[in-house]
């Protein structure tokens, strides 16, 4: 009966798309709120044997790909992995930039377009903060992995010690560490808090173990207006203030670099270039996600629907057109200051032997969303939508490999230029932080309600049909 | 005990129109530090460890081809990049030589340095590396023998700096000019390394180091080097 309603459910969406009615908006398409909740608990309860399969191949990988080929290389040594002087860093690095990269996004989608009212962020800014989360738990793994003697990695802290060492704060890689653990506490705690009224509704709602665990993540929320009251201040203080976190941790991301000598590094860009090139990577994320969310779990069609890819995909549009633009900026600025070891360095990555990851970077991030997303029926066609975003990432992932270890490759001795490869142990590690990415999303999919209902409600509750005459006029309430 | 003798600024002068380019200078100098052989394979791959390389670069058309050798370590910079991004004080500047030092037990191993030093100087252990007996009988007791996960680079032999400062107070006499020669200096048959006290002007260093011929490697980017190349001379063979 539950497969009868999701179809009908689909059918009815679609109708309401063709007839352009308003109800083809979830803001508009409202249900009896039991019925919602229900929805909901059913989506997160809702294990299927491919579901547990695909769980318990995620972690063997990660156990295996990720934390086996670590291991080994602990035991060995770095030097297992491809990188060689005088290029230090390589994918383990690039990977990194590209997690933190993608965990902007549950920020972005959640606290700008939360600050904007921006209505359609409702449904999915709970899904989009859970990326946050383990985009930086899969990202953080990095600085560590990377390093030649894990095993002393807390020198990199500031603690209490009987030498009275701090660590070198005027080195970018201890920014980096303040920066990335500041984001990691605020984002989590912002993607806790919406959280609650929710926890609430599932301890109502379940027995068993679920009670329980429930019933202690919810702090005994009990839904008064004082509580309501709270909730909204706190979060609309985090919404605020974690917004200045998350331009600051990009753009101390990119100091790692800008703030060296190395040429093409030492850019005075890199900070608003590398906040752009996040948020785009991020929010595609968000859309794949979204596609993949929509298509495994139950009665998720209902609230994610052909309109968010819609909006979604003009913001990809836009982020991917101010990309162009530092991109532009970039070389106009490097060709006009006539720096010759730049130059050079920026011809080698359009000539050289590795130009086919520049030119993959320019197609993916320019070309394909330029040509597809400016046409609505492509946004709203989440397949589309999923393989565009997909490419997009692509093209991130190689505009970071560009930045990182083909930019180390050309410096200013010719006597030592040169590519390097990445090795077995680097690409398994790689694909492994990909596998605990997904691994941790789909097991907290079944643990925590995944879509804001409570936002939904006061969303739905905020927009109404009235009449005027003959004919239907949406209607907004303003809130708070 | 403030020692009016340890408070030289060191240099050195290379003589690129002297350097044959018969790599003494890197046996010398790996023999000196305990550098370890990478072997084959790894050398092969990019990551053979020296701390003095001669880079070989060709002037002019075949067959009218001239070499230029140019021995590149450490230049031990005033303004050094590799100082400030270290972020555990692994890499520091010696009050005393007004040289940068590399402490590797301190070391983590993010290899920032590494990607910060214009002058690619720096090397660093992707392995533990074993010296086969019987070649451990050669290494140098004043030196760490460095474990993987390490950078290191050239200390203008910081050790013979004390050792000869040293001989020197324990004699009451200052250090003699000449007298603390690094290993490269030492094995260069063509004398082309000449190595002293920057900031004793009379010294066989300083004087060289004023010579017309004298230029510097990647003056622009002001990391103030302690090391004077000269080019532009007199041309013996090659």
């Amino acid at each position: 009966m539950a497969a009868d309603a999701q179809s009908l459910t689909d059918m009815q969406i679609a109708r309401y798309e063709k007839e352009e009615d308003p109800r083809q908006h979830l803001m508009f398409d409202p249900r009896p709120r039991e019925e919602m909740n229900r929805m909901v608990l059913e989506a997160m309860q809702t294990t299927t044997p491919r579901y547990w399969i695909t769980v318990g191949i995620l972690g063997l990988l990660v156990a295996l790909l990720l934390f086996g080929a670590w291991g080994n290389m602990i035991l060995n040594g770095i030097g297992l992995a491809g990188v060689r002087p005088p290029i230090y860093w390589g994918i383990f690095i690039v990977t990194f930039v590209f997690w933190i990269g993608i965990s902007h996004a549950g920020t972005f989608v959640s606290a700008i377009l939360r600050v904007f009212k921006a209505e359609f962020r409702r449904p999915f800014t709970r899904a989009a903060e859970l990326m946050t989360t383990f985009g930086l738990a899969a990202g953080a793994l990095y600085p560590l992995i990377h390093l030649g003697r894990v095993w002393v990695f807390y020198w990199m802290m500031p603690y209490p010690n009987a030498r009275w060492l701090w660590p070198n704060f005027r080195s970018a890689l201890v920014w980096d560490f303040l920066a990335i653990t500041t984001y990691l506490l605020s984002s989590t705690i912002y993607l806790y808090l919406p959280l609650i009224p929710d926890l609430a509704m599932a301890r109502d709602r379940t027995e068993g173990w679920r009670h329980y665990f429930y019933m202690v993540l919810s702090l005994g929320w009990r839904g008064t207006e004082a509580e309501w009251l709270r909730l909204r201040k706190a979060i609309g203080i985090f919404a605020f203030a974690i917004i200045p976190v998350m331009f600051s941790v990009h753009t101390i991301v990119s100091w790692d670099f800008a703030a060296t000598q190395v040429a093409g590094w030492s850019s005075t860009i890199f900070g608003p270039y590398f906040i752009v090139g996040a948020i785009l990577s991020g929010v595609s994320a968000v859309i794949t996600i979204l596609f993949v969310l929509r298509s495994t779990m139950k009665n998720m069609k209902y609230f994610i629907r052909p309109e968010h890819f819609n909006a979604l995909g003009k913001l990809v549009l836009v982020f991917s057109m101010s990309w162009a633009y530092f991109f532009f900026n970039e070389y106009l600025l490097h060709w006009y200051g006539g720096y010759k070891v730049v130059r050079d360095l920026l011809m080698h990555h359009a000539t050289g032997p590795a130009a086919w990851i520049w030119y993959t970077m320019l197609i993916c991030n320019v070309a394909i969303p330029w040509l597809t997303l400016w046409n609505k029926k492509i946004r709203s066609n989440p397949t589309a939508m999923f393989v565009i975003t997909l490419l997009i990432n692509v093209g991130m992932f190689a505009e970071r490999y560009t930045i990182i270890p083909l930019t180390l490759g050309y410096q200013r001795f010719p006597f030592n230029w040169g590519q390097y490869t990445p090795r077995l142990t680097e690409i398994s590690i790689v694909l492994g932080t990909f596998c605990l990415f997904i691994f941790l999303y789909m097991v907290v999919s079944r643990l925590i309600p995944l879509v804001p209902v409570w936002e939904v409600q006061e969303g739905q509750h905020a927009h109404t049909l009235r009449k005027v005459g003959k004919s239907e006029v949406p209607s907004v309430t303003e809130l708070d | 005990m403030a020692n009016t003798e340890n408070t030289g600024k060191w240099g050195m002068v290379i003589d690129t129109d002297r350097c044959t380019g018969c790599m003494a200078c890197v046996t010398a100098c790996a023999m000196e530090n305990n550098i370890p052989w990478t072997g084959e394979e790894e050398a092969g791959y990019g990551r053979g460890m020296h701390w003095i390389r001669v880079q070989r670069l060709w002037h002019g058309e075949y067959p009218e081809v001239k070499p230029e050798f140019t021995p590149t370590m450490c230049q031990q910079c005033g303004h050094a990049p590799c100082e400030p991004v270290c972020p555990v004080f692994a890499t520091v500047h010696s009050e005393a030589e007004q040289i940068n030092l590399q402490v590797y037990n301190r070391c983590v191993g993010t290899r920032y340095c590494g990607n910060n030093c214009p002058y690619t100087a720096r090397t660093f252990n992707f392995f533990d590396h074993e010296f086969p007996t019987p070649m451990d009988f050669y290494l140098n007791p004043d030196v760490t023998v460095r474990r993987r996960g390490v950078m290191e680079k050239c200390t203008f032999c910081v050790q013979r700096i004390h050792k000869g400062q040293e001989k020197a107070r324990a004699e009451g006499r200052p250090v003699k000019d000449g007298e603390i020669v690094p290993a490269c200096a030492q094995a260069c048959p063509a004398d082309a390394i000449v190595f002293g006290d920057m900031s004793d002007s009379e010294s066989q260093v300083s004087q060289i180091a004023r010579s017309e011929r004298r230029y510097q490697l990647l003056p622009e980017l002001g990391t103030e080097p302690r090391v004077t190349y000269l080019k532009g001379g007199g041309y013996y063979g090659g």
